[in-house]
């Protein structure tokens, strides 16, 4: 893990920078979206992270099937589960927005598809994790499910999107911000705004995995 | 080597199934059972779309129940005794063929059965029959390989449905797609989703080969 703490330091400034400039600065004027559009600096970025801290639980299921050290096994479903965190998170903000600019919770749309069906597979995997007591096999069958989910994930996400149009800003005809963000004020804010939230979502993760660790040893100790 | 241990694989697979039949019979029962429960509650179905949910989801839960006992039923002396003789791919891959020839076997029943019952709407029979064809390989390779891992679970057949649902869904969609388009009689094929259900098929097999190594050694 990563001793050194100025990373930390910059996450808390640009999550800090991203409310702070996310809730003031000026947006374009739009129909429909109105002061929703603000939506984008803590809605996009969650799939962004869940999409990297999934990414870091398969890297770290094959680690497992190669090494068979329990460590990996405990970063990857913590990792799963920081993924899962931040997946609720952006179904709530998703869902709150789709409520005022398209009127419902949930639409039948695309994109909502890939995320319900992300959610199902991780639940599943710790449901998988659940059934089996003994830890060597349950890493490693837990290992083998995440990486048949995440290639049938991946592919699933980009089969998708070419069968049905989505109803997302900048899919099926819909302009994306960046067709209204003439003079880039948004994209001073969603930059930043996207990698301050995958760096709290990392240090989030890594408090984690110190803390399962740390139940670990005392497990072990008693 | 491998091809030779995959022959005899499935032929095994195959007395076992012959030594008793009511296993097969009771599966392919389930599937005529369903469908006529199905058209009492239905009568006729018109409609393409649900004509076409109704179908697959009739096919998904009889394919779960037919590939589910492949590995659950397997004592622990018979996996340890293969172990000692064969490779482990070709205990998987023997197992995708032939629950793929179960499944194939089953979906054309499936599909004769709901015909004549619910009524037949298809319009592009061929290729309803490559959709189905594909289809069942598919169902058995990704069946097959999520059997192997709840059958190392306690609870493992509601494991089955829970762990396969939300990982068949790409393949299901696409599925759904290709058969509405039969339904519809479309006159060009749609090989834009035929390419993607081979292509999805190659990428389940090809995982399968790869992780089961790491399933079955206990």
């Amino acid at each position: 893990m990563i001793k050194k703490n100025w990373w930390k330091i910059i996450a808390v400034v640009l999550v800090l920078y991203t409310i702070i400039a996310g809730f003031l600065f000026k947006v374009p004027a739009q129909p429909i979206l109105h002061e929703t559009i603000r939506n984008l600096y803590f809605h996009v970025p969650m799939w962004f992270a869940m999409m990297v801290i999934l990414f870091v639980s398969v890297w770290h299921s094959i680690k497992y099937l190669n090494k068979s050290t329990i460590e990996s096994d405990i970063v990857a479903s913590q990792a799963a589960h920081t993924g899962m965190l931040v997946g609720a998170l952006g179904l709530i903000t998703g869902s709150f927005w789709a409520k005022y600019t398209w009127g419902a919770w949930w639409v039948a749309d695309t994109k909502l598809n890939g995320a319900a069906i992300t959610m199902l597979i991780y639940m599943a995997y710790f449901v998988l994790r659940g059934s089996i007591d003994e830890e060597q096999k349950r890493a490693r069958i837990a290992a083998v499910y995440n990486i048949l989910a995440y290639v049938m994930l991946i592919v699933f996400l980009m089969i998708l999107p070419r069968m049905n149009d989505s109803l997302h800003p900048g899919n099926g005809g819909n302009p994306g911000f960046n067709s209204y963000d003439l003079d880039s004020t948004m994209r001073l804010v969603f930059y930043p705004a996207v990698l301050g939230w995958i760096v709290l979502v990392v240090w989030i993760f890594t408090l984690r995995v110190r803390t399962e660790k740390l139940k670990r040893k005392t497990l072990l100790n008693e | 080597m491998l091809f030779k241990q995959i022959q005899y694989l499935i032929i095994k697979e195959l007395k076992l199934e012959m030594r008793n039949k009511y296993a097969l019979g009771g599966i392919l029962l389930y599937v005529v059972s369903t469908v006529f429960v199905c058209y009492l509650s239905f009568k006729k179905i018109i409609d393409p779309r649900t004509w076409n949910a109704l179908f697959w989801i009739i096919l998904l839960f009889a394919s779960i129940n037919a590939v589910a006992k492949s590995f659950i039923s397997e004592t622990r002396g018979k996996l340890l005794y293969l172990y000692t003789l064969v490779s482990p791919q070709a205990v998987i891959l023997s197992k995708i063929i032939y629950n793929s020839f179960l499944l194939i076997l089953l979906s054309s029943l499936c599909l004769f059965v709901y015909t004549l019952f619910v009524g037949n709407i298809i319009q592009d029979i061929q290729l309803f029959f490559v959709t189905l064809l594909l289809g069942s390989f598919g169902f058995s390779s990704l069946l097959t390989m999520v059997s192997a891992i709840a059958s190392k679970s306690s609870n493992n057949f509601t494991l089955m449905a829970i762990l396969s649902f939300p990982i068949m869904i790409p393949l299901l969609m696409v599925l759904l797609k290709l058969s509405k388009n039969a339904i519809d009689g479309l006159e060009q094929w749609d090989t834009n989703y035929l390419i993607v259900l081979v292509f999805l098929n190659v990428i389940i097999v090809a995982l399968s080969y790869l992780l089961f190594r790491y399933l079955w050694r206990d």
